[in-house]
């Protein structure tokens, strides 16, 4: 019973939050981005298997349905940033972009950006230039920079894993917990995908860093 | 003859105008390529923050904050939707007050480790990372609703799917092939 009124409660307050509107990680989180190239869905960032590189996993344009990622693409008008702050005062320190242009994906830093905030340049030279993988190649294509940054470009399969119909149905008062076994929401959808595996050396920390992605549009 | 003269006239003119152009293209600088702005849209970083915790109002100013203006600007509006997703929240199991917790969250940054093992959270590893695999969800709702062991509102705590729906590579670039 008290769940149930807990998650009456749920859903009172967050129907008007939410609008019954697919969103789940950062997937279409706001007005101003949904359906657009800037559409963050989730930022990953691990350990390599080679364990003295970092990967940072970049991902947007989320619930791509597989007959809708052919036509999928990365925009010559959206930066894509990563920036990491190495010292622990969330100010970003390092910039690592990524910005497409004629089918390639040229990825520039990591370096400490011209100015930090919400304004950004490239921050040139590029260190590493990819073409962006087809939808249905065999398999992926990557490059790697002389200083060792491998990047990779181009849909993949959502890696997020959620059962966020449960969840509406929970904040809706449609019920009162989760399914066991749950259902993936996100089963059989894509997105566009950065990987960037940088290593840790050139990072500059002393242990731990401090990261978020954003997306930029071009001020026209 | 006239005609001749006329058309000299015509050839001097000319030949002062190109001369007189390339001057003019010598003797000044290439004009500077304007520099392009890129402005701020979208932000995420700690997985479903925005989505979770910042009311409707708020989601479009919240993606173009900065993190350190994140806590000001948010952080009551984050309490407030803690503690109305759960009404009875005391502490959760990494011990952390509703004060403490919003305090940790309301800067979206991820943090990560650069020497060891990186995990969202695995019972040793907290918030050093966030793998393909981890299964943030759990860990998010068993914070938000589990209590000060996880064991409060069971039906809340995990949404019992557990892993991707396709394997992720053991090598670069991780992720899955698309559907």
């Amino acid at each position: 019973m008290k769940q149930k009124k807990i998650a009456l409660i749920i859903g009172v307050a967050l129907a008007t939050t939410i609008s019954g509107v697919i969103i789940a990680s950062d997937h279409m989180d706001a007005p101003a981005v949904k359906n657009q190239t800037t559409d963050i869905t989730d930022l990953y960032v691990f350990q390599g298997a080679n364990t003295n590189n970092l990967v940072f996993v970049a991902n947007t344009q989320g619930l791509l349905a597989p007959s809708a990622t052919a036509a999928a693409a990365f925009d010559p008008n959206t930066l894509i940033q990563i920036s990491i702050d190495n010292n622990g005062d969330n100010v970003e320190d390092l910039v690592i972009q990524a910005i497409y242009a004629n089918g390639r994906m040229n990825f520039y830093g990591p370096v400490a950006p011209t100015a930090t905030g919400l304004r950004s340049i490239l921050e040139g030279p590029v260190t590493v230039s990819v073409p962006v993988t087809a939808y249905g190649a065999a398999s992926p294509t990557t490059a790697t920079s002389k200083s060792g940054i491998q990047v990779f470009a181009g849909p993949r399969d959502d890696p997020f894993f959620f059962d966020l119909n449960q969840f509406h149905a929970i904040l809706a008062g449609k019920a009162t917990g989760f399914n066991n076994p749950g259902s993936d929401t996100f089963a059989g959808t894509n997105v566009m995908s950065l990987v960037v595996e940088v290593p840790k050396v050139l990072l500059k920390s002393t242990g731990k860093i401090n990261v978020w992605l954003t997306t930029r549009k071009k001020v026209s | 003859m006239k005609r001749k003269y006329l058309n000299k006239i015509i050839l001097a003119a000319m030949i002062l105008t190109v001369a007189f152009a390339a001057c003019k293209k010598g003797n000044n600088p290439i004009p500077p390529i304007p520099i392009v702005y890129y402005d701020q849209a979208d932000e995420a970083a700690r997985p479903a923050i925005n989505t979770v915790f910042i009311p409707a109002s708020g989601k479009d100013s919240f993606n173009t904050t900065i993190p350190t203006q994140m806590p000001g600007l948010f952080g009551g509006d984050m309490k407030t939707s803690l503690l109305t997703l759960n009404p009875h929240y005391t502490t959760n199991l990494l011990g952390l007050t509703a004060d403490q917790f919003i305090g940790v969250v309301s800067t979206d940054v991820l943090n990560a480790s650069t020497t060891g093992v990186t995990s969202f959270y695995n019972g040793e590893q907290v918030l050093t990372g966030r793998n393909l695999s981890d299964d943030v969800i759990d860990v998010e709702l068993t914070l938000v609703f589990g209590g000060p062991d996880g064991s409060a509102n069971p039906g809340l705590t995990s949404d019992h799917v557990n892993a991707n729906d396709k394997p992720f590579l053991p090598s670069f670039p991780y992720e899955a092939s698309p559907w």
